[in-house]
């Protein structure tokens, strides 16, 4: 792996290259912290995920969907955790865990991919911008390239725009020669769309060190840990988990998908050692699901959902949540829970503290579209 | 990029090395609206709808009624997880087969497009064994006729209406919903709108184009009772003595939700399914629907930022047609926007991966399994992560990561047939007057042939159209 970096080095940016600033600049970095964003597609369920078992309209409207509170984790008088979040239930108890309810992003319809566009990009309405808020974050940090990667074998929304990433998943394939690999670099070297992207790739491969090919959840934790660990590694990066849209048969697809989360998050934290003290992981969805179950055993798009932040640096054992309640009265448009906190005032609000950059400014970078107010007292200091 | 090279490439699906290039290259495309084959050889031999249903149904039926705890129904749940995905790959395998020898490779694109427009995924289990037939009945068929007949078609296939949950929808007030009421208070059955809300938003009308909740809910209402046959709970609940045809579409008249219905002010006072039917031709001929389907047109075939006025043309044509395809695609053909040289479209994985397969003269899939390795390139085959198909924009498969799968993948094909094929001069036979003077040096210093021909399947110039 190192041969091949090297050799990127030299053939692909060129001898000029040795002059600049080489990539272990990144140690260089002004913040120690790692950030992960982990989007939930397909809108998960808030209310089955973080469980308002207090209120007595919750078990009413979910009927068979209701989780029974006695077999959940207590996380205060009001709410408790999905029986399948299990290692977060250790994370709250070790107050690394805080949970945000009742947020939404500034989306109220019912989209999918329009809602996803909004969360990715950080604007107001649906394809108004065209780079991810995580993205323009990356451009406020200070070190130089591959400051973000995404695990994924393309580049999610979020990540897109001017600042530099990155993006690396296994693969199965056999490796192509190093041969072949130079060659290409030298092919693409006049190329102003695939010779960025070629470098990029070149340069996370020798990151990837002896990670196995294998894609299940446990291992991207743990390949995620890998690129996180590394001094000179990537202090941003994204992870996305698909499968979250439940119609039907929902009790036991979110049981799965929130077992699968749980293991992730267990394996990143392990796999990260001591730096999970120095990391904050942001795990968020586009929208919520209806209050009540539908008739077929599942739950249709919804507004409000629930929100977490999770990781050694965060402030955490507690959630935050200005309850608005489930009664008939109290739902947006008689059907969904009612959001009464901005996904984009806690996403600035965790940036901001996550690397000490005045969260105001963090704001008005990631939405300039609504500049909303920053969350406050999330992350340790 | 040469007019040939565009007419190969652009309205192609990539030239093989024994294509002569095209020397009237509109004529050329044109002319394989006669040629194409809905039904080909290789489509023709996998099993038919109604045996993968009754096949299913039986396995299902299998896990079901073995004891809890008890191995076998482990087993039987192995089975029909295999069964399931070898239907699945056997599928993928003809679609790359049927697309390596196509006798109209720009009417095979437009399948391709409209299966991603109507996209369902196997990431649902249950539609699984069906992703395939789905091509090969709802779309294959239909894409050279009615826009209308190919909505229909679609949303009428059991792979549709299992992943869009309609096979399960209720209507609340329906005769089987008050029986089953009595019967089981405490269980709850009804309403699933899924599908009704991913036609308008994603299949016809196009999302924020003046639809509403309540449209959304009346128009669900209006589906219920469009089911599946045979398949029994969880694929279409039993409707009474009437079961259908295993696999087809069938009409519970007790699931429907009586009355009348008013979408966006028009009331549909039609009764059973002949109601959605009404609305589904409501959908399929407005201008909102034409504008949403000439937006997509010219993103696939032109730019990932549509030209406007090609869009208003391809619009147009569409109303004025009330929706008949081939006329659209005339328009398409004839758009100079269409024809200008520079390659403005990054390949997708699945794109790629059959324009080297063609390039390098494979005939036959033989062993390759082609389902696996398009999960390596990151497009897995009827599997896009939602109802709304992959993206056909550059930005979601230009990437650091998949520009290296892709370069593996060309490794292992050039090394099938490398030291048969000079690279140095397919080239200009798969893409006519386009490979720049570096490439060419740079497949001509190649250490092998192998590896000049992988380098040309990686080339700035084939990972376009």
């Amino acid at each position: 792996m190192m041969i091949r970096r090297q050799f990127l080095r030299f053939s692909a940016i060129g001898a000029g290259a040795l002059l600049v600033a080489p990539r272990l600049a990144l140690a260089a970095a002004q913040t120690d912290r790692r950030f992960l964003f982990v989007i939930q597609r397909g809108a998960a369920d808030g209310l089955n995920t973080v469980i308002p078992y207090a209120d007595p309209a919750y078990a009413q409207l979910r009927g068979a969907l209701a989780i029974d509170p006695t077999t959940a984790t207590k996380l205060d008088a009001q709410f408790a955790l999905h029986p399948s979040l299990v290692e977060i239930g250790k994370m709250h108890g070790a107050g690394q865990a805080l949970f945000v309810h009742a947020v939404a992003s500034p989306y109220r319809e019912r989209s999918h991919f329009d809602a996803q566009n909004v969360l990715e990009t950080g604007g107001t309405a649906p394809y108004r911008l065209r780079d991810g808020w995580l993205n323009r974050l990356t451009g406020m940090m200070t070190a130089q390239k591959e400051e973000a990667i995404a695990f994924a074998p393309t580049v999610p929304m979020a990540l897109r725009g001017p600042a530099d990433v990155t993006s690396y998943a296994p693969s199965a394939l056999p490796q192509a020669t190093d041969d072949l690999l130079a060659r290409v670099g030298d092919l693409y070297t006049e190329d102003a769309q695939l010779d960025p992207l070629w470098r990029s790739a070149m340069a996370t491969r020798g990151m990837a060190g002896e990670n196995g090919p294998k894609q299940d959840p446990a291992s991207l934790g743990k390949l995620a840990a890998g690129f996180l660990a590394k001094p000179d590694g990537p202090r941003i990066a994204m992870i996305e988990t698909g499968g979250w849209d439940t119609h039907s048969g929902q009790a036991g697809r979110l049981a799965a998908q929130l077992k699968a989360l749980d293991v992730m998050l267990a394996n990143l934290r392990d796999g990260l050692g001591p730096v999970w003290n120095d990391t904050v992981v942001l795990v968020a969805t586009e929208f919520g699901r209806t209050a009540a179950a539908n008739g077929t055993g599942g739950t249709d798009h919804g507004t409000g959902s629930a929100a977490m932040l999770i990781g050694g640096a965060v402030k955490g054992g507690r959630v935050v949540a200005d309850w608005p309640g489930l009664a008939q009265a109290n739902l947006l448009d008689g059907r969904d829970l009612k959001p009464t906190a901005q996904l984009d005032a806690l996403i600035a609000g965790a940036a901001g503290e996550t690397f000490g950059i005045d969260p105001p400014r963090v704001a008005r970078t990631l939405f300039a579209d609504a500049v909303p107010r920053p969350m406050t007292g999330l992350v340790r200091t | 990029m040469s007019e040939s090279a565009i007419a190969l490439n652009r309205f192609g699906i990539g030239a093989r090395p024994d294509d002569p290039a095209p020397t009237n290259p509109k004529r050329w495309l044109i002319d394989q609206f006669d040629r194409y084959e809905p039904r080909p050889a290789v489509w023709a031999a996998l099993p038919p709808i109604a045996q993968l249903a009754d096949d299913y149904a039986q396995v299902r039926m299998e896990v079901r009624q073995a004891p809890k705890d008890d191995p076998a129904k482990k087993d039987a749940r192995k089975e029909m997880r295999r069964d399931a995905r070898q239907n699945y790959q056997d599928a993928v395998n003809a679609r790359a087969a049927s697309a390596l020898t196509a006798a109209a490779p720009f009417v095979e694109r437009l399948v391709w497009f409209w299966a991603n427009h109507f996209a369902v995924s196997a990431d649902k289990a249950t539609v699984v064994p069906f992703a395939g037939n789905f091509e090969a009945e709802a779309i294959r068929p239909h894409v050279l006729g009615r826009f209308e007949d190919l909505l229909l078609a679609a949303e009428r296939h059991a792979a549709m209406m299992l992943y869009l949950d309609q096979a399960q929808s209720i209507g609340p007030d329906s005769i089987m919903a008050r029986r089953a009421a009595m019967n089981n208070p405490g269980r709850q059955r009804g309403l699933n709108e899924n599908l009704a809300r991913e036609i308008m938003e994603l299949h016809t009308l196009g999302v924020r184009t003046g639809y509403s909740q309540a449209d959304v809910t009346e128009f669900a209402r209006a589906l219920t009772g469009w089911s599946v046959g045979g398949l029994g709970r969880g694929g279409g609940r039993p409707g009474g003595p009437n079961q259908g045809d295993p696999g087809e579409y069938l009409f519970r008249p007790g699931l429907h939700e009586p009355g009348a219905r008013t979408i966006m002010g028009r009331s549909y006072t039609q009764v059973g399914e002949a109601q959605a039917e009404a609305i589904l031709h409501d959908l399929a001929v407005a201008p909102a629907t034409a504008r949403h389907i000439a937006t997509k047109l010219a993103r696939h075939f032109v730019a990932d930022d549509p030209p406007p006025a090609l869009v208003d043309r391809l619009s147009a044509a569409f109303l004025q047609s009330g929706g008949d395809l081939p006329k659209v695609y005339r328009v398409l053909i004839d758009a100079p926007e269409a024809w200008a040289a520079g390659a403005s479209k990054f390949k997708t994985p699945w794109e790629w991966s059959i324009s080297a397969m063609r390039g390098i003269g494979m005939r036959e899939i033989g062993q390759m399994q082609v389902a696996p390795m398009l999960n390596q390139l990151g497009q897995p085959v009827w599997r896009p992560g939602s109802p709304a198909g992959f993206d056909d924009v550059a930005a979601s498969w230009a990437a650091p990561d998949a520009l290296v799968r892709r370069v593996e993948v060309a490794q292992r094909f050039a090394q099938r047939v490398g030291d048969r094929l000079d690279a140095r001069k397919l080239g200009a036979t798969l893409m006519p007057g386009t490979i720049a003077p570096a490439t060419e040096q740079a497949i001509g210093r190649a250490e092998s042939p192998v590896t000049g021909l992988a380098l040309l399947l990686v080339s700035p110039e084939f990972q376009r159209r």
